[in-house]
């Protein structure tokens, strides 16, 4: 049966209690995106700079959520920091992929099949695999991936 | 604790509910979430059961015997319900799916015959979103206006201007009973001042019909909504009580099957009240099982529901208060006779999704979210909250095992 220290390790934990680049961008010249966790309670809003060679310069992040959701985040906004948009992409399948969601990249849809994700280290964020063995709770871990690719898709079209 | 009498024993209350015996991580579970549903007793699983093993078919059309049966089954559930809430006659008793789908009803059906643009509404910041956007979506389709009663700081109804919200206005929809702050609310006073301004009143009352004693007469509320599942009976059951001469006039909600007298080539006539409301075959099984549910609940006495409710909320907001002073906050009304069981809390500093995480390790079952209140969130600054409801069948030993699940959460997440 898995446990709570499955779900809550200490590095996640560490990030809840002290987040990442917390804070704002000022827009323009940066995208700023919400998200909202459908399991409810968890909000996040992320402010995007993207430069000319389509890096993220810089990130951050606002909205309020549960420790999952904020440790996800700011977890993340370490990750992609002066990665390329091909980059996160990669970071982003290989994340979810650790939480059991196989996105076709052609329509977008979800299944739960195991896939093989790309060679990509994952570092902080494996500390969130334990999430994958409490379903509910996959939303709260995926919230700031989803808002991110929403935000750079958004991006990416208005420039 | 000793401050009111309590006249429900809820351990023994558990013996009628098979569900409460199960066990959770090796725990007992403790079920603390019954705003959001209620668990069923026995006695409701045997009437569906029963109906669906013995007397299964169709109603209102066949001939043969159990037929007759199943129809007399349903319309006699349908009279205890009327029994249930005092409403002078079967026909101001319709069946829904569930009280959302009753206030969407009344919108539908009353709003669209009565209602257009710049007609005021009168809600109030503490709705529930069944009882928000069906008129928000009124406001879009014929640009009616929105007025809103706001709340003081217990989180109680504020009717300072009660009278100038409600100049003008033709509906006043409110609930009585937050089924986020416990708040009970003023409700013929609502409804007084609601016919004075010249305006029908709809109550929600899904969090108040399963925990009080209900007489439509005394509300003097022209529409009330409540949902079989939040009062031991199944899901995919609601009502809307209405009165007869709001009803008689207003046009069909869903056209189809039992709702008509005739239909031909070039029109159709509608059904008396109730089926006038109630088209396509109805949820007979479900419809069977709330009224099983009416005579459970009658036979417990609802006098005797509230007063088991006082008792332990009193226990609960003593025993949560002494063992966690400053580290917890419940929402609401802080004196008893003004609430019900559903106390939302903030505890620790710590969210709610990781509170009620930590409860389920010891198989305590609360709700984590925005409860389906997202402007009351807004106003009280939060995303979300916990919340912990009780019902005829927790007991203290339920609180006790709360107080003790949130004691281990703190430890789990202390710096």
């Amino acid at each position: 049966m898995p446990g709570l220290e499955d779900l809550y390790r200490e590095i996640i934990l560490d990030h809840y209690r002290n987040p990442l680049n917390r804070g704002e961008l000022e827009t323009p010249p940066a995208h700023r995106v919400e998200g909202f966790n459908p399991l409810c309670g968890d909000e996040i809003v992320l402010y995007l700079d993207l430069d000319t060679e389509g890096c993220v310069a810089d990130i951050r992040i606002g909205g309020q959520g549960c420790s999952i959701s904020q440790s996800s985040a700011s977890m993340m906004s370490a990750a992609v920091k002066g990665k390329t948009i091909a980059e996160i992409d990669d970071l982003t399948r290989a994340f979810k992929a650790m939480m059991s969601i196989h996105e076709n990249s052609l329509e977008g849809a979800e299944t739960t099949e195991p896939i093989d994700a790309p060679e990509v280290k994952l570092g902080d964020l494996e500390a969130l695999r334990g999430v994958v063995k409490f379903p509910v709770r996959i939303k709260c871990a995926t919230l700031a991936w989803n808002t991110l690719a929403q935000g750079i898709a958004e991006a990416s079209t208005a420039s | 604790m000793g401050m009111s009498t309590d006249p429900i024993d809820g351990t023994s209350m558990k013996s009628d509910f098979p569900l409460l015996e199960r066990e959770v991580r090796g725990k007992r579970i403790v079920y603390l979430d019954s705003a959001a549903t209620s668990q069923k007793p026995v006695q409701v699983l045997e009437a569906m059961d029963h109906y669906y093993r013995t007397i299964n078919s169709n109603v209102h059309r066949g001939v043969y015997a159990i037929a007759e049966e199943a129809t007399n089954e349903m319309e006699r559930a349908r009279e205890s319900v009327r029994r249930f809430i005092n409403a002078k006659s079967a026909s101001e008793i319709i069946f829904t799916k569930n009280a959302t789908e009753s206030i969407n009803l009344v919108a539908f059906s009353w709003g669209r015959a009565n209602l257009s643009a710049g007609d005021v509404v009168v809600l109030s910041h503490m709705e529930h979103h069944a009882n928000i956007v069906p008129w928000h979506m009124l406001v879009a389709e014929r640009g009616i206006e929105l007025r809103w009663i706001p709340l003081d700081e217990q989180g109680r109804l504020d009717l300072t201007n009660l009278d100038s919200l409600l100049e003008g206005a033709k509906v006043l929809s409110v609930t009585a009973m937050s089924n986020v702050l416990g708040t009970l609310t003023p409700v013929r006073t609502l409804t007084d001042a609601a016919r004075a301004a010249g305006a029908i009143s709809i109550i929600d009352g899904c969090q108040s019909v399963p925990h009080s004693a209900t007489d439509v007469q005394a509300l003097g509320a022209d529409f009330l909504a409540f949902s079989g599942h939040k009062m031991c009976g199944p899901t995919g059951i609601g009502v809307l009580y209405g009165r007869e001469e709001l009803l008689e006039a207003m046009p069909p909600f869903l056209g189809g099957g039992e709702m008509i007298r005739d239909v031909r080539l070039d029109g159709f006539t509608t059904n008396d009240l109730p089926w006038k409301f109630e088209a396509g075959t109805p949820p007979i099984a479900e419809i069977i099982g709330l009224g099983a549910a009416v005579e459970w609940l009658e036979g417990v006495g609802m006098d005797n529901v509230r007063s088991h409710e006082i008792a332990l909320t009193d226990y609960t907001l003593t025993t949560l208060g002494e063992r966690f002073g400053e580290r917890i906050s419940i929402y609401g009304p802080s004196d008893s006779a003004e609430r019900g069981g559903v106390f939302s809390f903030a505890f620790d500093g710590l969210h709610p999704h990781d509170i009620s995480q930590v409860l389920d390790e010891h198989a305590v079952c609360v709700r984590a979210g925005h409860h389906c209140a997202k402007p009351l969130m807004r106003i009280l600054g939060i995303g979300a909250t916990a919340r912990a409801s009780i019902y005829v069948y927790n007991d203290t030993p339920d609180i006790d095992a709360l107080a003790d699940a949130l004691e281990a959460t703190g430890a789990f997440f202390a710096l």
